[in-house]
């Protein structure tokens, strides 16, 4: 159960975009995800679906792959556009029944609501599943980079994100194994409410706790003999560079923004 | 030959232990030797190992590598590139999602030049045999494979001196096998230094040197062939012998007059042969 927690899964490739510039991909995430709040309607949306689905069609990453990444959000997405069904007040009305009215504009704005967060996430999965965790961090650690001129410490939050990446497969795994070694002693973890299995939880979580500090305590004497000591001097054998494809691909997102802000200003 | 590590009157006290761990120790290793490192749990060997690339620093006395004092903090990255380091469980020391990434971490902290990193981390990975497995994610290997990447990882440092602390103790028969190879390969073909902290005694036949210690000093030092026949002292320090030397005793005791400095399996394979052979 736990190995289907797909964050940060990356799914190695050769297609265009997963050669960009990690940079570019993250620019271009932010891009569409500016575009997608500033679309409100038809046409500013489309837009955007298309950008995706150009951007998936491109990248050889598999429909089904997505939608399983979108399947943990599912209640997220409901609840949303249930609430944002009831709540939506407008001038004509679809149905009434006791208390609760549904108008038209509802129905509108909760299929959009649901599909915004729906597209957001598929975007965000996209960048994810074509970009190593390495590169991401790179990419996040380059671009976030004149923070550090007001002291931001941004090599090592993005040095902390990389090491947090490279021990989610561990600390998974680990946790298997301790469940597995106390369902063996009569643990159960699958029946009674809500309560008894955060209940049962509990003892998971120490021994856990307990190993993850050990490990943290290890890793950092082996980076130390690794001779690690911070970002200063520090040099990277995969350097980052923009070729032309990457300044092709930021100027189509800039164009993809402007649209959509063109489009609402006429309001189609 | 040159001393590559030194220790003198090497004293050290955990925090808020009563007694010290390691009690005035004195050692020399030469430069390209081969030295195995024995002992009971808690006799200290991991606390010298630590101390031999500057993890800890002595209580009292001194530890100096290549001449350079691991007190001084200008030294420690120089001492940490001439002595590199591996421990026992290799999940803990791997730091990259992807095998060649994680080798050249090391390189990259020393500020080395981008395409050198990328030849240094080719050749570290065809010396312990993972090139192919350049681009897998480092939690799907087996345990030989992650030491052995681990290992590649301080190679691309290109260390003079590798100490290894018990680098085989979470392995399975077969991925301790390809560890001990790559190790003695290392040391024999590249001229590395090797101090290998051990609790198994047929990983030590191959050494050049063997030390056994005990409540934080060095009870024996000599070549494997002079102190493993010595069995009696061996099981005072809380030791076995290896299954060699243990048949050979157990036979001498009988009344046999076997070789006991016959340690590998080929001679003493040799010497039951010339005892019982010819009586067939
Ligand atoms: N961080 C620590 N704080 C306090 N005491 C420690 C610490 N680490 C080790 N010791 C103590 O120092 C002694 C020597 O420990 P050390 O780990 O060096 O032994 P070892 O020979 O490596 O044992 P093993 O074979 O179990 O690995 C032990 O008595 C241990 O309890
Ligand atoms: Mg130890």
């Amino acid at each position: 159960m736990l190995k289907d927690i797909t964050l940060g899964q990356y799914y190695p490739g050769d297609t265009l975009v997963h050669r960009l510039d990690p940079r570019t991909k993250l620019i271009l995430t932010l891009i569409y995800i500016a575009a997608l709040f500033t679309a409100i309607v038809y046409a500013g949306y489309a837009l955007v679906v298309l950008f995706l689905a150009v951007s998936i069609l491109l990248s050889r990453i598999r429909l089904r792959n997505i939608l399983s990444g979108l399947k943990p959000l599912i209640i997220i997405v409901l609840i949303t556009g249930i609430l944002n069904l009831f709540y939506t007040k407008g001038e004509h009305l679809l149905v009434h029944f006791w208390r609760i009215s549904i108008y038209w504009e509802g129905v509108e704005t909760a299929i959009f609501m649901a599909l915004r967060i729906m597209l957001l996430i598929a975007g965000t999965l996209l960048l994810t599943y074509t970009t190593s965790p390495l590169q991401l961090t790179d990419g996040l650690e380059s671009l976030l980079n004149p923070l550090k001129k007001i002291r931001v410490p941004v090599h090592e939050l993005a040095m902390m994100m990389s090491i947090a990446l490279r021990f989610i497969p561990t600390l998974i795994e680990e946790t298997d194994k301790i469940m597995s070694a106390q369902r063996a002693r009569g643990a159960d973890f699958e029946t009674g409410g809500l309560i008894a299995k955060a209940k049962a939880m509990l003892p998971l979580l120490i021994p856990l706790f307990v190993s993850a500090f050990r490990r943290a305590d290890e890793l950092a004497t082996a980076m130390e003999s690794r001779c690690y000591h911070g970002g200063e001097g520090r040099t990277r054998m995969k350097q980052l560079s923009m070729a032309r494809r990457d300044w092709i691909a930021l100027a189509v997102g800039v164009l993809l923004l402007a649209l959509v802000i063109l489009f609402r200003r006429l309001g189609i | 030959m040159s001393t590559i590590i030194k220790t003198e009157k090497l004293v050290y006290t955990y925090e808020g232990a009563e007694a010290p761990t390691l009690r005035g120790l004195d050692l020399e290793i030469e430069e390209g030797t081969f030295v195995a490192v024995l002992g009971h749990n808690g006799s200290g060997k991991s606390t010298l190992a630590k101390h031999l690339n500057g993890i800890l620093i002595p209580t009292s006395g001194r530890v100096l590598v290549d001449g350079m004092d691991t007190a001084e903090e200008q030294n420690l990255l120089a001492v940490r590139h001439t002595v590199g380091m591996v421990f026992q469980n290799p999940d803990n020391q791997i730091v990259a999602n992807v095998v060649e990434d994680d080798v050249a971490f090391g390189p990259e902290n020393l500020g080395i030049e981008p395409r050198e990193i990328r030849r240094r981390v080719d050749d570290a990975l065809t010396s312990v045999q993972m090139y192919e497995y350049r681009n897998h994610a480092p939690h799907l290997l087996s345990g030989g494979q992650k030491q052995r990447v681990a290992i590649a990882g301080i190679l691309a440092m290109k260390p003079r001196c590798i100490v290894l602390d018990e680098p085989t103790a979470m392995l399975d028969p077969v991925g301790r096998g390809e560890v001990l190879d790559t190790i003695t390969r290392l040391n024999r073909q590249e001229g590395i230094t090797v101090i290998l902290v051990t609790h198994h005694m047929e990983e030590c036949i191959g050494a050049d040197r063997l030390l056994v210690m005990s409540e934080g000093s060095i009870l024996m030092d000599g070549s494997p062939r002079e102190l493993f026949p010595r069995v009696e002292e061996m099981e005072a320090a809380h030791l076995g012998v290896p299954d060699t030397t243990r048949l050979m005793y157990a036979l001498n005791r009988e009344g046999y007059q076997l070789p006991l400095e016959a340690i590998t399996t080929e001679e003493c394979a040799q010497a039951l042969l010339r005892a019982f052979g010819h009586k067939e």
